[in-house]
């Protein structure tokens, strides 16, 4: 039988990374890759001040989360994610769910579900 | 400098002034001896490069209120001889103290280099930290160097005896004067070149390292306000010109003997242009010089909109920045406390205090009107703020009391701010530090609340003058038109000279980078080291 795999891409604000983390690791999310970027969305950056003069931050600081997780855990997955990372205000980020093709784990060559 | 030569030629010939009074002198009991009535032996003066000799049984005279006189020493000396002896030493320990409080005050301005490159380097962009760093730490080198080939001599040359540190200073006493109206005109002094010959004394070396010290903090206020995109093959070139010639001839007129600070004798305003530690001859040159350095310059790539309003350019790192400003603010305590040039004129407790009274008071100002204006507490303008309120107490921290110093300070908080949005919004010019605002408008103001509340408690005989300092409020007002003077000339002088030094230089060695050097950052191609090659930077602030 084919296995499925998920990979799951969370744009989050920076200070909620420890919170996300926690709460997957809790419901049996094996890993993660985390990555500092900057972005914008529909509220296309912010103001700041400088010494009485306004100007423009077009991207923002961003921690982007990537997971692989089985099937069955995705949706479980995705909720955590949306509910860890939720303050409410504008700018709390997206999460992308892709569908993924194989898995190697390189030290033994084990692939698919074993090697998330 | 040749016009002013060619006009010496006219109406006069080189001169020497003997006996000049001090400029800065200890204050001391009303008739203070000139080095011609000091007791004998004293033959003749001779430089005394060890040390040995500096200070001795005439300089206990005018010591304290009730000091023996020189007719004392010369009377009752042969009847007590162990009493002429420990006159001796305690002549010789009264110079120590005031040499090694000059000194130390001095050591202590010397390290605001290290509060002037932070404080100019966090206010800027980190792809420029290296360049910006680099321009802070060589005008040290390039000013002292220029200062002591011909800079020291030309301010100091023609000073006379300066009375609190004794010893050979009296040595210093070559004026370059012109007589127009019958009066004499002092434009600069003529021995110290090189600091050899008869200034190889221990006391004159003293006094060329706490005024070179003087000297560079004027030098490196530029730097800021044309940072980020200067060449540094002109900045080099600069360096030398202001601390040799520019800054020298302003601080001779002032500090030196020469014409401003004989206003008083000559023309009966005041004590003469008074400036008990430097908001003129310092921070104002310094101010001037910035604001000529920056128009010539130009506004950094992307400063101005099309339709000309200015975009923030962001510093790079606030820390660094404020804690530069309390390294500037630390030094500043020897800076004003130490131009009394005696750790034996208690006046001392007054002057420091004043200095953070006047420093306090202008951060709390500019605080307030920043959170008003734009409803936060800007924190870097807020700094600036404390720098401008020890730039404007500089000239009057000795002659007021607490009440005027946190007036001049909280005045001070507000002109910097107004300063600032002025210069970057009607003038147009581009100023990342804020230095013209900070040095030049508050150098202004301090030089002239000078003549406004100097309260009458200190420096009697200044300048020649008997009595003491009043401001216009205290009853003086000729002491208000000495400061008016004294300010004016350095606005004329130091702006005609630095723009067209800026225009010739400018064609001979071009102060700009290329344009896509400035875009990507000045740290390579210009000092061949980058501030930060393990973090990834912004390129741009856009």
């Amino acid at each position: 039988m084919e296995e499925h795999m998920r990979k799951i891409e969370a744009i989050i604000k920076p200070f909620k990374l420890d919170e996300v983390k926690d709460a997957l690791n809790a419901m049996g999310v094996q890993g993660m890759t985390v990555t500092e970027v900057k972005g914008f969305g529909r509220q296309k950056g912010h103001i700041e001040l400088y010494r009485g003069a306004e100007y423009d931050i077009s991207f923002i600081p961003k921690v982007k989360i990537e997971a692989v997780v089985a099937e069955g855990m995705v949706d479980k997955a995705v909720s955590t994610i949306q509910e860890k990372a939720k303050t409410g205000k504008i700018g709390d980020g997206k999460i992308f769910v892709y569908s993924m093709e194989q898995v190697v784990r390189i030290r033994t060559g084990e692939t698919g579900e074993t090697a998330i | 400098m040749v016009f002013m030569l060619s006009a010496g030629l006219l109406f006069a010939e080189d001169q020497v002034q003997k006996a000049n009074p001090p400029s800065q002198a200890e204050q001391v009991a009303p008739a203070q001896p000139a080095p011609t009535a000091l007791p004998a032996p004293a033959p003749e003066l001779k430089p005394d490069p060890s040390g040995a000799n500096t200070g001795g049984a005439a300089d206990v005279v005018g010591a304290s209120a009730n000091a023996p006189t020189t007719d004392d020493l010369k009377n009752l000396g042969p009847k007590e001889p162990l009493a002429s002896k420990l006159a001796d030493v305690i002549g010789h320990n009264r110079i120590a103290i005031n040499i090694v409080w000059t000194l130390v005050c001095g050591f202590l301005v010397m390290f605001m280099q290290a509060g002037f490159a932070m404080a100019e380097t966090g206010f800027t962009q980190a792809k420029n930290a290296g360049h910006t760093m680099a321009m802070n730490f060589m005008v040290y080198a390039l000013g002292l160097l220029g200062y002591w080939l011909c800079g020291f001599a030309i301010q100091m040359g023609g000073v006379g005896n300066i009375a609190s540190l004794s010893g050979g200073t009296g040595l210093l006493d070559g004026e370059f004067v012109v007589h127009l109206f019958g009066k004499d005109f002092g434009l600069f002094g003529t021995k110290g070149f090189f600091l050899s010959g008869v200034t190889y004394d221990a006391a004159i070396f003293a006094i060329f390292l706490f005024q070179m010290v003087f000297m560079d903090t004027t030098a490196t206020i530029p730097t800021g306000s044309m940072a980020e995109r200067w060449t540094f093959k002109s900045f080099v070139v600069y360096g030398f010109f202001i601390s040799a010639l520019v800054y020298p001839l302003y601080a001779n007129w002032v500090w030196g003997g020469g014409w401003l600070s004989q206003l008083g004798k000559n023309f009966g305003l005041g004590h003469g242009h008074v400036d008990f530690a430097g908001s003129s001859v310092v921070h104002l040159t310094g101010g001037v010089a910035a604001l000529a350095g920056a128009m010539v310059l130009g506004p950094r790539l992307g400063k101005y909109k099309a339709d000309g309003t200015p975009n923030a350019i962001p510093g790079h790192h606030i820390p660094m920045a404020i804690v530069g400003c309390f390294i500037l603010a630390f030094g500043w305590f020897g800076f004003n406390a130490g131009s009394s040039l005696a750790g034996g004129d208690l006046r001392i407790g007054v002057v420091a205090t004043n200095t953070m009274l006047a420093g306090a008071a202008a951060a709390f100002s500019s605080m307030i009107y920043m959170w008003m204006r734009y409803g936060k507490p800007d924190i870097s303008m807020t700094a600036n703020g404390m720098l401008a309120g020890l730039v404007a107490i500089t000239a009057p921290c000795a002659f007021v009391n607490s009440v005027s110093a946190v007036f001049i300070g909280a005045v001070a908080g507000i002109l910097v701010c107004a300063g600032v949005f002025f210069v970057e919004r009607v003038l147009k010019v581009d100023d990342p530090v804020g230095a013209i605002s900070v040095h030049g408008i508050n150098g202004a103001w301090g030089a002239l609340s000078l003549g406004l509340f100097a309260d009458g408690t200190y420096g009697d005989g200044l300048n020649g003058v008997a009595g003491t300092v009043k401001g216009l409020l205290h009853g003086d007002a000729s002491q208000f038109i000495a400061q008016v003077i004294g300010t004016a000339t350095n606005m004329i002088f130091v702006f005609i000279i630095m723009y067209v030094f800026f225009k010739v230089l400018n064609l001979i060695v071009p102060l700009r980078v290329d344009p896509e050097l400035e875009v990507e950052g000045l740290d390579q191609a210009e000092v061949a080291v980058t501030a930060y090659p393990d973090f990834s930077i912004r390129r741009s602030h856009r």
